[in-house]
């Protein structure tokens, strides 16, 4: 086929930026996909994931910068030039076309002998063989999605671009759909791209999550890295929630920072801060907050909170408290005790905490809201509302 | 609200157990005065119009008929008229195909391309609307003209074996094309527009270029809106007869309407004729229309 570029390697994106008029999709975006992982760009609607996924496909094109698949430089090649297929967030299956027709159609196109084959055995990795006959408005929401992944699949592509592909299923779909995947990746090897706003979906399918924001990736790396030890506030709040507060560095107690927090003195390690001296913000993360009605001793960092809330999970109870300055922290208590802990609104309380959990992160320019940042109402987050 | 006040006579709604029943023909009941408009203006004519075609003239009276089962008429008025069937098929085939090619790349600019211009494009297709289409068409006569621009041009370039436009077989379709034009772009445009880009991305992802995209894509799903175009321009362009008598000539450009015109309201005795050719050319579009539909027509046809 004419144009095509075949291309093997890792996929490379080198300094670019998107513009539309004076907004900045992406901002100068430098970033390595290893082939053959599965990588996730994860942000809030608006922070440049999806429209770096298009410039990927083709689809757009960036204004400055450059992308490669190895050494080849597709910048400027149009989509059928790529040896980069796309699963779109609205499948945008071919109405006219039977199933067996939808997945053929890549094939075809290049000249593929085999193509009804190649649909048929790409519709066997997605389970749906029996439907090959259909038209897709005769198939459910998940079926079509399945639909759309072979379709792209078939192609073999040398990545896989997947643009929010579980957006429009329901909860219990799309927890089947994360696990099919994650095994279609792991049976064909491919590189796969996976944009998604859905923190707990990008941390249970990726090797290695890029948290976006405004146009630019804010921190990257493995899902359990990210969760233990974000890098910003806004990480801190965006991959699971964090109980955050500004605070001044006051000092240092051998491994460990000292740090003035509404009121109260905290300890953040030296190396789990990105701040070592002036304004800092703190965080810890819920669960590993525990909760007490008198104050433990010889633990190590404490904070006196009024209870503000109480909800029972089943599993754990969570509180959220206000502290001291006011602000609002919630603390999960895995429901461990034979006596349960017996707590109303309004019961003061002692939060206590490993100091080794806490991390510090730059507290300038950071949007930090009062309180714990509800991520995304996202599948398996316990329910967290104030109390009307 | 008067109206209502003043009704001091309207019966009160039946309550209760009456409502099932009333759901159950409610339907129909909406159907009534539709069905009988129907039924008054449009069956009984065309029975009444079935019988008159087979009508017998009644010798020594010209102008006089009486009730028969008379089907020579209908042999009578296919020979007699047979090139002026040929031509009606002929000019509404042209300016179907004509209609077609100029709408389609309109349609599509205005579904894909148009941006913020698409809605005064669609007022430009449907402003013409607000003239009566007689003047409308009077008025191509101007355009076409021996001395209007478009027969100057062609003359100049020397492209116009005959020298004129008015009076001749192009004419006629030009003005048929015009004329439609807008049942052409409608339905077609209806369709585009609901054509998803992403799936126009989705060919363009999966290795087709942009013109087999069209071709693979695009087109196919546009099919409903052509199918309806071809339709709504070829049915009634048959049997027009008002393009060819004000923009055609006398005797080589004539259609089948003018000929049941002619013989309807000029012809004495003309009537059962008429009648027949009605017929005729309304079984010959049926005809037409189901192979085709049966050859090109999809599941919905809209």
């Amino acid at each position: 086929m004419a144009g095509f570029r075949e291309a093997q390697g890792d996929l490379r994106i080198e300094s670019v930026t998107k513009a539309f008029a004076d907004f900045k999709a992406v901002d100068d975006l430098t970033l390595t996909v290893p082939r053959g992982s599965f990588f996730a760009l994860l942000g809030p609607s608006g922070c440049g994931k999806t429209t770096t996924l298009r410039m990927v496909a083709g689809l757009e094109q960036p204004t400055s910068g450059r992308i490669f698949i190895g050494n080849t430089d597709l910048t400027g090649s149009r989509p059928y030039e790529r040896p980069v297929n796309t699963v779109f967030q609205s499948y945008a299956l071919f109405p006219h076309l039977t199933i067996r027709d939808n997945v053929a159609f890549g094939p075809k196109r290049r000249g593929a002998k085999d193509a009804a084959r190649l649909a048929d055995e790409a519709l066997e990795l997605v389970q749906l063989p029996h439907l090959a006959g259909r038209k897709p408005t005769q198939l459910s929401g998940g079926q079509q999605q399945r639909v759309a992944v072979a379709r792209a699949l078939v192609n073999r592509p040398e990545v896989l671009l997947l643009d929010e592909p579980l957006g429009a299923l329901d909860l219990k779909l799309r927890r089947q759909m994360q696990v099919e995947l994650k095994r279609i990746q792991t049976e064909v090897g491919l590189t796969f791209i996976h944009v998604t706003h859905d923190q707990e979906e990008a941390m249970t399918m990726a090797d290695t999550v890029a948290v976006m924001n405004h146009g630019r990736i804010e921190q990257m790396g493995a899902p359990a890295r990210l969760y233990d030890l974000p890098a910003t506030a806004f990480v801190a709040n965006f991959v699971g929630q964090s109980n955050l507060g500004v605070g001044t560095i006051s000092g240092t107690d051998g491994d460990f920072l000292v740090a003035e927090v509404g009121g109260s003195k905290v300890k953040i390690p030296k190396a789990r801060s990105q701040v070592q001296q002036g304004h800092v913000m703190f965080g810890v993360r819920p669960e590993k907050v525990r909760i007490h009605r008198d104050r433990p001793t010889g633990v190590g960092s404490d904070m006196q909170a009024t209870v503000r809330d109480v909800s029972f999970t089943g599993v754990a109870t969570q509180y959220l408290v206000t502290v001291a300055s006011g602000a609002t922290w919630s603390v999960y208590e895995q429901n461990l005790d034979v006596e349960p802990i017996d707590l109303h609104p309004g019961d003061q309380v002692w939060m206590s905490w490993d100091p080794g959990h806490a991390f510090g992160v730059p507290s300038d320019g950071a949007e930090v809201p009062d309180g714990p940042v509800l991520a995304d109402v996202s599948i398996g987050d316990v329910p967290l509302q104030d109390a009307p | 609200m008067s109206a209502v006040a003043h009704g001091a006579g309207a019966p009160a709604a039946p309550a209760g157990p009456d409502t099932a029943t009333r759901g159950k023909f409610l339907p129909y009941l909406l159907l009534l005065p539709g069905a009988l408009w129907l039924l008054i203006f449009f069956v009984v004519p065309l029975a009444q119009l079935f019988t008159v075609s087979l009508q017998s003239q009644f010798p020594g009276y010209p102008g006089y008929y009486y009730r028969d089962v008379n089907f020579r008429n209908y042999l009578d008025a296919f020979t007699e008229f047979a090139p002026h069937f040929g031509r009606s098929l002929l000019f509404a085939g042209l300016a179907t195909f004509f209609a077609f090619a100029l709408s389609y790349p309109l349609a599509y600019a205005m579904a894909f391309k148009a941006g913020r211009w698409r809605s005064l494009m669609m007022i430009c297709i449907i402003a013409p609307f607000f003239t009566s289409f007689i003047l409308r068409t009077i008025a191509w006569r101007q355009i076409l003209a021996d001395e209007g621009p478009v027969a100057k041009v062609l003359n100049t370039l020397h492209l116009l074996p005959g020298g004129h436009i008015t009076e001749t077989w192009m004419a006629v379709v030009a003005g048929l094309t015009y004329n439609f034009l807008p049942f052409m772009v409608l339905p077609i445009y209806a369709s585009l527009e609901r054509v998803d880009p992403r799936v126009l991305e989705a060919g363009g992802d999966l290795y087709a270029n942009g013109f087999t995209t069209f071709r693979t894509v695009t087109l196919p799903m546009s099919m409903p809106g052509v199918l309806a175009g071809t339709l709504l321009t070829f049915i009634p362009a048959a049997g027009d007869y008002v393009n060819a008598e004000l923009l055609g000539s006398d005797r080589s450009t004539k259609m089948v309407g003018n000929v049941i015109e002619s013989q309807f309201f000029k012809v004495p005795g003309g009537y059962p004729t008429a009648a027949a050719l009605s017929f005729t050319l309304m079984a010959l579009i049926l005809a037409l229309v189901f192979v085709y539909v049966r050859r090109f027509g999809t599941d919905e046809l809209v």
